[in-house]
C-alpha cells in the first residue's frame, strides 16, 4: 500500500501509524486463531491461553511506547508480544517447542520473551511480572533516559499481594511504571466481580496515591490516548499510574475448553458486537485510511504469513536433548 | 598483606563496601538497611557513604522489593536485597523460585539475573519459631540458584565478593549468631573465594566431620577434644551447597573411612541427607560405618532455652556421633 497522509485532525496518529495498529490487531487475531487450529490438530504440545477479543488493549498501549521501553506479560500474552514488536515466526516455533522459537522451545506458549525488544517475558504466575516490571522501572529511573516500564496483567492479578507491595513502592519512589489491567471479566472460570471487593482496581490505585484511568479496552484509540497520557507523565518523572482496560476474552481460559459453560450466551454476543477489529476498521474506512478491498488483502497477507510460519515451525527441529542442561546458569 | 581480626558482620560489611565502590550497578535494599545500618549492623555507614539511592530502606514488603530486585537484575543492575530473618524467605519464594531462578532458562538464555539475596539463618537466641530457622537446603533444592553458607569472617568476605561478581542469582546465608560473636583473621585488600571449593578446616585421618556455617565452630571444638582422646578428625566445610564440591568430601572420607555431617538445617530431606548421599555414593567402598547425620531436630524451633538448645547439634552430640562411627568400624 502506498504511504498516505494523515486523514483528519480528529484522529490521534498519522495514517501510517493507524494502519500499523490495525495490522498488529489483525495479526494478533489471526495468530490466536492459528494457535487454536494447531492445538486442535495436535501440532503443538500442551495448552494455549488465547487473547482473541482483547487485541485493542495491548496494541493501544504499546503504540504509546518507545522501542527501549519494557513490558512484562502474562500467561495470556501473545497479544502483548506482537504489539511490542514480536515476530510471529519465532513465536509460532516457540509454541510448537522448536529450537527456532524465541526461547529455543524452553519457554513455551506461556513464556515467550524477546528481551531485545524490551519484552521481559510472559509470566505463568498471575501477577508474576509485576515485580520484574517494577525493577525495570527502577533501572529506568536510575538511567534517567525517560524510559518507562509497563506491567500487563489481568483482572485476576488485582487480588494478588504483589500489586499492593509494588504499587506502594512505585508511588513512594516515583517509578516510571504503568500498571495495565486488561480486565477481560473472568478470572479463569469465575466472573471477577464475584472475586473483587469495592470499586475495582482504578479506585484502589487512587487510594494508593496513583493516577488511574479506566477506558473501553475494545477501542484501540481510546486505549492509546489514555496510555499515551500516562506514559508521557511517567517519562516526565511524575511516577506510576494505573490503566484499566475493559475487554473480553472470546475463548475459554485455555484452548481445552470453549468458555461457554460459565458465561451467558447473551454476554458473549454482547461483547462480540463490540469487537475491536470491525470497530477500528470502520474508523479507518470512514477516514479513508484504508479501503475495504485493502482490508481484505491485508487479511490474506497476514493469514498467509501465519500459515507459512506454521509450515516453517513444523519443518524446524526440536532442540537437541543435550540442550536440556544449558541456560540453567550464565 | 597485613591481616586484622574482624567480626563476621564486619567482614560482610567490608565485602559490600569494596564491591559497591568497584561496581556502580550494585545497590542494597531491605528493611532498615539504610540510615539505621541494618538490625545486625552489616550495612553500617554504607548509607552515609553511598547515599539513599544505593542503600535503600524499603517498606516491609519482602515480595515487592525482592521482585523489584529481580527486574532490576534483568535490566542491568546488581541488587542485593536483604532478608532480615531468613524465616521471611517464605514470603519471597515466588520471586526467588519462579522468577529469579528460572528466568534465564525459560528465555532460552536471553537474560542474566545477577541478584544476591542475603538472608540470615540460625537459632540459639530465644527468638522463637519464626525467627530462628535455617532454610538453606530449601534454596539448594532449586535449580538455577547458587547457595552460599560461610562459616568464618574470612570465608564470608571472599565468598560475598564472588557473589557480587556472579551473573546468577545467589542466596547468601549468614548465621546471625556469628555476626558479633565470631571473630577471625581477614587480610586487608583484595581477595575472592571461588564457589564450589570446600575448605579443609582441620586435617585428620580417623574420621571426617563435615560442617557448614556456624556449625563449623562446635565441630572444630569437638575435633580438638577428640584429639586429646587420640582421635584425629578431619573437618571439611563445603562453603557452598550449589555448586557443591563433592570431590573434596569424597576424597576426605575415602581417606578416613567414616563421616559425621553437622548442620543447623533440618535433618528430614535436608542438607545432611544430600551430603550423606553424595559421600555414600562416592566413597561407598571406603566406609567402615554408617554415616552419622546431625541436623536440627525436626520440630519448630522452641523459645525456651533448654528446649531450643536440645534441637541444635552441639559439641557433645558431635563427639558422641564420632564415637558411634568409630565403634561401628570396630564391630
Amino acid at each position: 500500500m502506498p504511504p498516505r497522509k494523515s486523514p483528519t485532525a480528529s484522529l490521534p496518529l498519522p495514517a501510517e501509524e493507524l494502519l500499523e495498529l490495525y495490522r498488529k490487531m489483525l495479526t494478533i487475531r489471526t495468530f490466536e486463531e492459528t494457535i487454536y487450529d494447531i492445538y486442535r490438530k495436535g501440532i503443538m504440545p500442551g495448552l494455549a491461553h488465547l487473547s482473541d477479543g482483547q487485541e485493542a488493549t495491548p496494541v493501544g498501549v504499546c503504540a504509546a511506547l518507545r522501542a527501549d521501553d519494557t513490558i512484562t506479560s502474562t500467561h495470556r500474552g501473545h497479544g502483548h508480544i506482537i504489539a511490542k514488536g514480536g515476530q510471529v515466526e519465532p513465536m509460532i516455533a516457540e509454541v510448537m517447542g522448536k529450537v527456532t522459537g524465541y526461547c529455543r522451545g524452553k519457554g513455551g506458549e506461556m513464556h515467550i520473551a524477546d528481551v531485545s525488544l524490551g519484552i521481559l517475558g510472559a509470566n505463568g504466575i498471575v501477577g508474576g511480572g509485576m515485580g520484574i516490571a517494577t525493577g525495570s522501572a527502577f533501572t529506568a529511573k536510575r538511567e534517567g533516559k525517560g524510559r518507562v516500564s509497563v506491567a500487563f496483567f489481568g483482572d485476576g492479578a488485582i487480588n494478588q499481594g504483589i500489586w499492593y507491595e509494588t504499587a506502594n513502592i512505585a508511588v513512594l519512589w516515583k517509578l516510571p511504571l504503568i500498571y495495565v489491567c486488561e480486565n477481560n471479566q473472568y478470572t479463569e472460570f469465575t466472573n471477577s466481580q464475584k472475586l473483587t471487593s469495592g470499586e475495582g482496581l482504578a479506585a484502589r490505585a487512587k487510594v494508593m496515591g496513583m493516577r488511574a484511568l479506566e477506558v473501553d479496552g475494545n477501542d484501540v484509540l481510546a486505549v492509546y490516548q489514555a496510555a499515551h497520557e500516562l506514559v508521557e507523565a511517567a517519562r516526565q518523572g511524575q511516577g506510576p499510574a494505573t490503566l484499566v482496560c475493559n475487554t473480553y476474552r472470546y475463548g475459554g481460559h485455555h484452548s481445552g475448553e470453549p468458555g461457554t459453560a460459565y458465561r451467558p450466551k447473551e454476554e458473549i454476543a454482547d461483547w462480540k458486537a463490540r469487537d475491536p477489529l470491525p470497530r477500528f476498521e470502520k474508523v479507518l474506512v470512514e477516514n479513508k485510511v484504508i479501503s475495504p478491498d485493502e482490508i481484505e488483502a491485508l487479511h490474506d497477507q497476514i493469514h498467509n504469513r501465519l500459515q507459512m510460519a506454521v509450515s516453517a515451525g513444523q519443518a524446524a527441529p526440536y532442540p537437541d536433548v543435550k540442550e536440556v542442561r544449558e541456560h540453567v546458569y550464565a | 598483606m597485613s591481616t586484622r581480626e574482624l567480626t563476621f558482620a564486619q567482614a560482610i560489611r567490608e565485602a559490600l563496601d569494596e564491591e559497591m565502590a568497584r561496581d556502580e550497578r550494585i545497590f542494597l535494599l531491605g528493611e532498615d538497611v539504610g540510615a539505621w545500618g541494618g538490625v545486625f549492623r552489616c550495612t553500617e555507614g554504607l548509607f552515609q557513604k553511598y547515599g539513599g539511592e544505593r542503600v535503600i530502606d524499603t517498606p516491609l514488603s519482602e515480595e515487592g522489593y525482592v521482585g523489584l530486585a529481580v527486574g532490576a537484575a534483568m535490566t542491568g543492575m546488581h541488587p542485593v536485597p536483604e532478608i532480615m530473618f531468613g524465616d521471611f524467605i517464605t514470603l519471597v519464594m515466588d520471586q526467588i523460585v519462579n522468577q529469579a531462578a528460572k528466568m534465564r532458562y525459560m528465555t532460552g538464555g536471553q537474560v542474566q539475573v545477577p541478584i544476591t539475596v542475603r538472608a540470615t539463618m540460625g537459632g540459639g537466641r530465644s527468638s522463637g519459631a519464626q525467627h530462628s530457622q535455617s532454610w538453606h537446603a530449601w534454596m539448594a533444592h532449586v535449580p538455577g540458584l547458587k547457595v552460599v553458607v560461610p562459616s568464618t569472617p574470612y570465608d564470608a568476605k571472599g565468598l560475598l565478593k564472588t557473589a557480587l561478581r556472579e551473573p546468577n542469582p545467589v542466596v547468601f546465608f549468614e548465621d546471625k549468631v556469628m555476626y558479633a560473636k565470631v571473630k577471625g583473621p581477614v587480610p586487608e585488600g583484595e581477595y575472592t573465594i571461588p564457589f564450589g571449593q570446600a575448605d579443609v578446616k582441620r586435617e585428620g585421618k580417623d574420621v571426617t566431620l563435615v560442617a557448614l556455617s556456624r556449625m563449623i565452630h562446635p565441630t572444630l571444638a569437638a575435633a580438638e577434644k577428640l584429639a586429646a582422646e587420640g582421635i584425629s578428625a578431619e573437618v571439611v566445610d563445603p562453603r557452598t551447597l550449589t555448586p557443591l564440591d563433592s570431590e573434596t568430601l569424597v576424597r576426605s572420607v575415602a581417606k578416613t573411612g567414616g563421616a559425621v555431617i553437622v548442620d543447623e538445617g533440618y535433618n528430614h530431606f535436608g542438607t545432611t541427607a544430600e551430603l550423606a548421599a553424595t559421600i555414600a555414593y562416592g566413597a561407598f567402598d571406603y566406609l567402615d560405618a554408617p554415616i552419622e547425620r546431625l541436623g536440627a531436630m525436626d520440630v519448630p524451633v522452641p523459645f525456651t532455652p533448654p528446649l531450643e538448645n536440645a534441637t541444635i547439634p552441639n559439641e557433645e552430640a558431635i563427639i558422641a556421633a564420632v564415637h558411634r562411627v568409630l565403634d561401628g568400624r570396630k564391630r
